[in-house]
């Protein structure tokens, strides 16, 4: 069964379509001062239809009155023209209308005239007119405006396009110069843009905020989160370590936070699948260990498709999705290299074209086995060319690693030890 | 009466940790020296000098883990991980998250405390293979104790690869590294001859494994 609300409350329509919103998708603007919304299917949530109008008062905020009827007409009219709540039950508009002055009927200036000569002053006096008689002497849109004096409206809703810009700002009285105190204005601009994306079930992926700084240009910090997230807490605490690691330059005087809306993740844990951490606790996680390391130290790495040594992408680090158990079996061990970043300068004693002795901070004495070299080079055609001739050497301690002369340079460099 | 029930009630939370599941190195040799692989919940060390195999023996592990769908981080305390070996060995990378501590040994700790007590993790590994002696002997006995607590809470499996051995009394298993022997065909290094032995509860057991390229 088709229920409308209607709110009327002049002055306040931002917040009338706010509260309306939270209700229902589908909402109409009626002028500057009301709007109209489909409530069917609310009554397993809210109760009865008068406990529901309840709410929607309680949640406005501002003196209002409010109106619940069959259709989007009746509703409008009754909020419009009778105080406080108002719930027509189905049937029962003409008798709720009655007494509602004909002026809000609408209509042309003509026709208001005319049935103002003709002594009729309500919706009930209007109903009651012969619709023949109506149809006859105020032509069609006589019998529009008779159909709605009864209460009989037909019309489907217009709901207003949804415009999704989930951006909240705020103008300091006074520059604020320590984060601290910060954090509470951005606490409370975070707090509002996550109750708005909720209250449309969507999250957010990407969370922009400006900062207006005095005498200096506008400080930009963007999160981007790997999964989408509603957590207002979260994104605070981000959002602290961000501006703790890149703190604006001079002291603040607005701050404008605007979040990117997506639908929110939604996944099916299988019961035999490995656990995997909670991309929400992990993502506040890995930011506190970024702001440790620094932004380029923390994720996966992604190999890159050429031979040029140590070459990968850090991305961030993303699972995915629950992956089911693979096969068991046993793994061969392989052997591993471990890495000096950067390589380690070597002073190397050569002879009979192999390296006999090297000294460097990472590996030092007689080299007894040492097998190559092996040429390799490439990006010739780019300004950052390599070449160079590998050694794999094993030094009279034990250990074993990876050496290499630079062709250009002659200088050699422990890579990496064979581990 | 109230004695043999506290008594029932240690009794029953020796046989918990007894009963803890174990991740199978992909070893089978290790398997057999650890009774099966690394026990979940707690804290493991792997210590050897350069060249022993360690970061073979971590990657296999990995390797294993990720390929049942495990997440795993690798906290690089010396920045001495290589993407591409590890890819070699099988380890799927998309499932590891590598933090590059470039040296820091500190906060290689506070990054192994903040994810191990995150939760989530089937394995977490803290490699301070190539740190300075002595910065991992100034780790405290209390910071291994609150790594240790951490994993047993979260279920993950802590490995720590060092040069000796530093969390003591905390860790659950010891297996210390020996190189045995390069294995070189012709010109070409083809791998590591290492032993692995197993030191905790006063039993020493050992095995070896090779390390192939």
């Amino acid at each position: 069964m088709s229920m409308f609300a209607c709110i009327h409350a002049p002055g306040n329509l931002p917040l009338l379509i706010e509260c309306a919103r939270f209700f229902s998708p589908h909402i109409e603007e009626i002028g500057e001062d009301a709007v109209v919304f489909d409530v069917r299917g609310l009554s397993s949530l809210y109760g009865p239809a008068a406990q529901l109008a309840c709410e929607i008062d309680r949640r406005v905020g501002v003196a209002a009155n409010i109106a619940i009827a069959g259709n989007p007409d009746a509703a409008i009219h009754a909020a419009r023209g009778l105080r406080g709540i108002t719930v027509i039950e189905p049937g029962r508009e003409a008798e709720a209308l009655a007494r509602l002055p004909l002026n809000l009927l609408g209509g042309s200036a003509e026709t208001a005239e005319l049935l103002d000569l003709w002594g009729i002053r309500s919706f009930g006096e209007f109903a009651k007119l012969p619709p023949l008689g109506v149809a006859a002497r105020l032509g069609e849109e006589g019998v529009y405006l008779q159909s709605l004096a009864r209460g009989d409206g037909r019309r489907q809703l217009r709901p207003i396009e949804d415009v999704l810009q989930f951006e909240e700002a705020m103008e300091l009285e006074y520059p604020v110069e320590l984060l601290e105190p910060l954090a509470f204005i951005l606490g409370r601009l975070l707090n509002e843009v996550c109750r708005r994306l909720g209250a449309r079930s969507l999250a957010t992926n990407e969370i922009r905020l400006r900062l207006t700084l005095e005498n200096a240009p506008e400080h930009l910090t963007v999160l981007r989160l790997p999964v989408p997230m509603l957590d207002a807490a979260a994104f605070l605490k981000m959002l602290q370590l961000e501006l703790n690691g890149k703190p604006p330059g001079a002291a603040v005087l607005k701050a404008a936070l605007a979040a990117e809306p997506v639908r929110p993740r939604r996944t099916q844990q299988g019961l035999f699948v490995a656990m995997s951490p909670e991309p929400e606790k992990l993502e506040l996680t890995i930011a506190r260990i970024r702001h440790l390391t620094g932004p380029d130290k923390v994720g996966t790495a992604e190999l890159v498709d050429t031979h040029r040594p140590d070459s990968f992408r850090m991305q961030a680090f993303a699972p995915g999705g629950v992956k089911m158990p693979g096969r068991d079996g046993s793994v061969e061990a392989r052997l591993s290299l471990r890495r000096f970043r950067p390589p380690k300068y070597a002073q190397v004693i050569v002879a009979q074209k192999r390296p006999v002795r090297i000294s460097s901070p990472a590996a030092n004495g007689t080299v007894v086995m040492a097998k190559g070299p092996w040429r390799t080079s490439g990006d010739w055609w780019r300004v950052s060319p390599w070449k160079r001739d590998e050694w794999d050497v094993e030094t009279a301690a034990g250990g074993l690693y990876r050496l290499y002369q630079e062709i250009d340079s002659r200088r050699w460099f422990v890579e990496g030890s064979y581990d | 009466m109230g004695n043999v029930a506290t008594l029932r009630e240690i009794a029953s939370g020796f046989r918990k940790k007894e009963e803890r599941s174990k991740l199978s190195t992909g070893i089978s040799a290790v398997d057999q020296l650890t009774d099966g692989g690394i026990a979940r919940g707690t804290l493991t060390e792997i210590c050897g000098p350069v060249s022993s195999g360690r970061t073979s023996f971590l990657f296999a592990l990995l390797s294993r883990a990720t390929r049942q769908g495990e997440c795993c981080a690798w906290i690089d305390a010396a920045g001495s991980f290589d993407p591409r070996s590890a890819s070699a060995a099988g380890v799927d990378l998309s499932r590891v998250l590598w933090v590059n501590c470039d040296g820091n040994t500190e906060h290689a700790l506070k990054a192994v405390d903040l994810l191990t007590q995150g939760g989530g993790f089937g394995v977490v590994v803290l490699d301070m293979a190539d740190s300075p002696e002595r910065e991992v002997r100034r780790i405290s006995l209390a910071s291994w104790f609150r790594l240790r607590h951490a994993a047993e809470r979260t279920g993950a499996a802590l490995v720590v690869a060092e040069t000796k051995i530093s969390a003591r009394s905390c860790s659950a298993m010891q297996i210390e590294l020996r190189r045995k022997r390069p294995v070189w065909v012709g010109k070409v290094l083809r791998g590591i001859c290492a032993s692995a032995e197993s030191q905790k509860h006063y039993r020493v057991q050992s095995a070896e494994f090779t390390a192939v390229v």
